[in-house]
């Protein structure tokens, strides 16, 4: 790898692992094949092998180690010694990135990633299209005569895997009158048309909550995917672009109810740290973000109504791992009248979704969510709750291919589930 | 290597000089380049693995988590490390004789998991429950802050399935500890992976106490600390835990942690005690009071579940939080008489201080089992010779103490040199004839526990050599 000004960083963050092997049992993929090549401490000796001149950078198997990585820093958590392991898997993806022995594979995605994540209105365009498709005849003839079959496996996965789309993307909503405080909410890219449903009732919350919601025209995609895709350069130009977008709207907060967005906006800071242009209003932005289950736990709840139903909550990696927010969305769940909260056997591990990892890495993933489908199943719950957009449509699927009677929502659809069975209006 | 990959497949070895680099290390500082690494899933399997390397005479090492603090896994001489990860299956709990049959990958706090559904558990809880194999806990007669009260892996392991150096596969013991003859099992446990490869492993299993009672106890002086301890055993009592943490520990673990250590404290004992409901409320009492006239400052009650596993969360992160103040450890692990563990203490500190290195403690208090986890940076120049001369000197410290050079992580590579201190030629060659009656060879595990063998010429491992030298033969005993 080359030197770039992450090296030193690199090398300090590295150092803090005393490889005492804690991490293992916290790691997907390990518990998944039993290999240190494939768990984080594994990882990291293989990143500082490739950093040091010992390994070569575009080593095929090393790569594929990295590769396979699903990136949801669950070893973080279980680190006693505070290794950053998400911040040394996307400095070692970057430097990969910019060194001359990029896999191609690596850069196509990169560019894909570039052609598409800064414009909203491509992303549009390539919704509608999937929605005609999804809701024509075409796709019934394709599955019929076995075409599908015959598609690229990410291809093949992500038509398996997509939900049905509603019929109509997100809108922002009128607001009512009278709210005193604003805050700005990310659409984020794929959501709007995704589930605008989960849009729609954090909007609900927040205007009860007396928040007026804003959201910023220039919006473009937070730059996680090409964060961890190892394309650094495009993360930070999203970021700067964000950054213009949110700053200039009066508000208190930025409010995201994607939690892989909002981990990645969190550390804004950090990613602009060496552009004194950005650098602070990038901490400020980091700053006022705030995951949506974490603001709303902190205000004060109106009276609630019942929502008779037996709930397992998944936590989202880049929240439980990344953002460190464990208690919010249990506090949340245990507050709504009738609710039944049945835990999973183990709720912080990944379910396979990882942004594009269900995608690139089908095997893995559907060996996840096949364990975590177990999971559901084990706890007879009827509403699997969880807080991120990826996570609800590899939930979706695992829930679909299974035969599984139950529903996947986002925690804040069913708190305003609650306030709408609490009857009254919006104030 | 392709011999490997025709006995067992693919995709259950590694043989790229790139990937075998995750598998140079364990927990210790210790490195050592395997030339493959086998992934057996079933007893067959690791006959065939070790078939394959005894036929071609290279070195066979055995390796579970890879958590050990003493070399033990890592593959001095190069050869075949035999990961036995993936064979993490508990077979069998038997209820009523309270006995588990378990694979040798399953990991510590998994069985007692596994068992409590049942009202069970499984005693030995090493600090790396979480990640360490029983496997590895029977090679290193892994003990835990528990062991105070309940004994070490040993008490705790009936029978085993065996596969030995040649590929034959044998069991001894059995569902109970009263067989006739020779205890194999109590010969194995404790062997450091160099007898023999443990596929199947029978345990007993403990009934969870009816109730728990865990107190932190908070001094200002590391000696008010000891003395506690000497005083809560001298009085008779048996806590089931009885740990020391000192300062610097404290600092590792706390700003994370937050578990409630004070950070301006100098030491914090945590207590355990279980049994009847109405006993430990007398006995946590008792210790509280004893505490206090040792001069606590404070002393706490974990008051719920969540407060005591906060605690120990605390306890059982300590050494691998060291990584927050500086880049490596080098753990100790001697033993010493309890009554000498004031004055042993104050001479840890001055050894260290006297190389100039950091050191932080963390101990099994009420066994006299030290940990001394002297700090340092491995990239700074001469630091790691430095670092193994004052461990040598701090083993030297609890050998003259009356004590051991290991309490529970055994032996490895990192220690066998001190060996010759505790036992004569004569008691060593005994040991070895151990070896060869489990066929066992040179290849099998080479270059750990025994002051012997060429070829395990790792840097480390020369410095040590030498630093025993140079306190010289007349010292050992
Ligand atoms: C932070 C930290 C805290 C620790 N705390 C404690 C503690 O409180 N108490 C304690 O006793 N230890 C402790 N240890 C040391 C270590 O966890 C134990 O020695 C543990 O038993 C090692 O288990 P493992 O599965 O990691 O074995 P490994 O490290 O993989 O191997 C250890 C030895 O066992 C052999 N081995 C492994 N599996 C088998 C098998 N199936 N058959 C034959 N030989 C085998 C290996 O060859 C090697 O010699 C700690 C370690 C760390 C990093
Ligand atoms: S738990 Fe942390 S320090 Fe220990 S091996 Fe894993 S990353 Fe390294
Ligand atoms: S980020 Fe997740 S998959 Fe990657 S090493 Fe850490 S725990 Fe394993």
């Amino acid at each position: 790898m080359p030197q770039t000004a992450d090296a030193h960083g690199l090398r300090e963050d590295i150092a803090r692992c005393v490889h005492c092997g804690f991490c293992l049992q916290a790691c997907p993929t390990y518990l998944q094949l039993g290999k240190e090549t494939d768990s984080p401490r594994g990882r990291i000796a293989l990143i500082e092998a490739m950093s040091s001149g010992r390994a070569a950078p575009g080593a095929p198997p090393l790569l594929g180690h990295l590769d396979l990585c699903l990136q949801c820093r669950a070893c973080e958590t279980a680190c006693p010694s505070g290794v950053p392991f998400g911040r040394i898997m996307e400095t070692a993806r970057g430097n990969v990135m910019e060194g001359a022995a990029a896999p191609l594979a690596w850069r196509l995605r990169a560019a894909a990633l570039r052609q598409v994540l800064p414009h909203r209105r491509r992303i549009a365009a390539a919704m509608a299209l999937l929605r005609g498709y999804q809701r024509s005849p075409l796709r019934r003839v394709l599955r019929r005569t076995g075409v599908l079959g015959r598609l690229p496996r990410p291809l093949r996965a992500a038509e398996a895997s997509l939900p049905v789309l509603p019929r109509e993307p997100f809108a922002a909503p009128p607001q009512p009158p009278g709210l005193t405080r604003t805050v700005a909410m990310l659409r984020g890219c794929v959501m709007p048309h995704l589930y605008p449903r989960t849009h729609d009732a954090t909007v609900r919350v927040l205007n009860r909550l007396g928040y007026r919601v804003v959201f910023p025209e220039q919006e473009v995609c937070c730059g996680a995917l090409s964060l961890h895709a190892g394309d650094r350069q495009q993360a930070r130009a999203l970021a700067r672009r964000n950054i213009d977008a949110f700053l200039e709207a009066e508000i208190e907060a930025i409010v995201v109810n994607s939690a892989g967005c909002g981990s990645t906006m969190k550390e804004y800071g950090a990613l602009l740290h060496d552009d004194p242009a950005y650098r602070e209003r990038a901490a400020r932005f980091a700053a006022m973000t705030r995951d949506v289950l974490e603001f709303v736990v902190a205000e004060t709840l109106p009276a609630l109504g019942e929502v008779p139903v037996a709930v397992t909550y998944q936590d989202s990696c880049h929240l439980v791992h990344a953002q460190k927010v464990t208690q919010a969305p249990r506090a949340l769940l245990r507050a709504i009248p009738g609710i039944e909260l049945r835990e999973l056997a183990a709720p912080d591990r990944c379910c396979g979704s990882a942004g594009l990892y269900s995608l690139v890495q089908p095997a893995m993933s559907a060996r996840l969510l096949a364990d975590k489908m177990d999971d559901v199943r084990a706890t007879g719950a009827n509403v699997v709750a969880t807080a991120n957009p990826g996570c609800m449509m590899q939930l979706e699927a695992g829930l679909r291919q299974r035969g599984i009677e139950a529903r996947v929502v986002h925690v804040i659809e069913l708190l305003d589930e609650a306030m709408q069975a609490a009857g009254g209006a919006a104030p | 290597m392709q011999s490997l990959e025709r006995a067992l497949g693919r995709e259950r070895v590694i043989s790229t000089p790139d990937e075998l680099i995750a598998y140079e290390f364990d927990a210790t500082i210790e490195r050592g380049m395997p030339q493959a690494v086998v992934f057996p899933e079933s007893t067959e399997q690791v006959a065939a693995a070790v078939r394959v390397a005894h036929r071609a005479g290279v070195p066979v090492i055995p390796r579970g988590a890879g958590t050990g603090l003493s070399g033990g896994a890592v593959a001095a001489a190069g050869g075949v490390v035999v990961a036995l990860t993936r064979m993490k299956r508990v077979l069998k709990i038997d209820v009523v004789d309270r006995v588990a049959v378990v694979e040798p990958g399953v990991v510590n706090i998994d069985l007692s998991r596994a068992a409590a559904p049942y009202g069970l558990y499984y005693a030995p809880d090493p600090s790396s429950q979480r990640a360490c194999t029983i496997g590895g806990n029977v090679a290193e007669n892994a003990g835990g802050p528990h062991c105070l009260a309940m004994g070490t892996t040993t008490n705790h392991v009936l029978g085993l399935e065996l596969v030995l150096a040649d590929g034959e596969v044998i069991e001894v013991g059995g569902h109970s500890r009263d067989v006739a003859g020779y205890d194999l099992t109590g010969a194995f446990v404790g062997s450091e992976g160099t007898l023999a490869i443990a596929t199947k492993i029978i345990v007993r299993l403990s009934r969870i106490p009816e109730a728990t009672r865990t107190l932190l106890a908070i001094f200002d002086q590391i000696d008010d600390a000891s003395g506690a301890v000497s005083a809560i055993i001298a009085a008779g009592m048996v806590p089931s835990a009885l740990e020391m943490m000192d300062r610097n520990i404290i600092r590792a673990v706390e700003p994370v942690l937050r578990c409630g250590y004070p950070l301006d404290a100098e030491a914090v004992l945590l207590i355990e005690v279980d049994g009847l409901e109405e006993d430990t409320v007398e006995q946590a009492e008792a210790i509280d009071a004893i505490c206090r006239r040792h001069g606590a400052r404070e002393v706490r009650l974990a008051r719920e579940a969540a407060d005591r596993e906060l605690l120990w969360a605390g306890r059982k992160s300590s050494i691998s939080a060291l990584g927050r103040l500086y880049p490596n450890y080098y753990v100790l692990d001697g033993v010493v008489p309890r009554t000498r563990l004031p004055d042993v203490l104050r001479q840890v500190y001055a050894v260290a201080g006297r190389y100039g290195l950091a050191v932080a403690n963390v101990f099994h208090a009420g066994d006299g089992n030290l940990h001394p986890n002297l700090l340092f940076d491995e990239r700074e120049p001469g630091v790691t010779a430095k670092v193994l001369d004052a461990g040598a000197e701090i083993m030297r410290l609890c050998v003259d103490a009356g004590g051991s050079i290991t309490g529970e992580h055994g032996v490895g590579v990192e220690k066998r040199d001190f060996m010759a201190w505790l036992f004569s030629g004569d008691d060593l060659y005994a040991m070895s004839r151990l070896k060869t009656a489990f066929k066992a060879g040179e290849d099998f595990n080479p270059c750990k526990a025994f002051p012997t063998h060429a070829g395990c010429g790792e840097v480390t491992q020369a410095q040590v050599r030498r630093t025993a030298a140079a306190i010289g033969p007349d010292l050992y005993v």
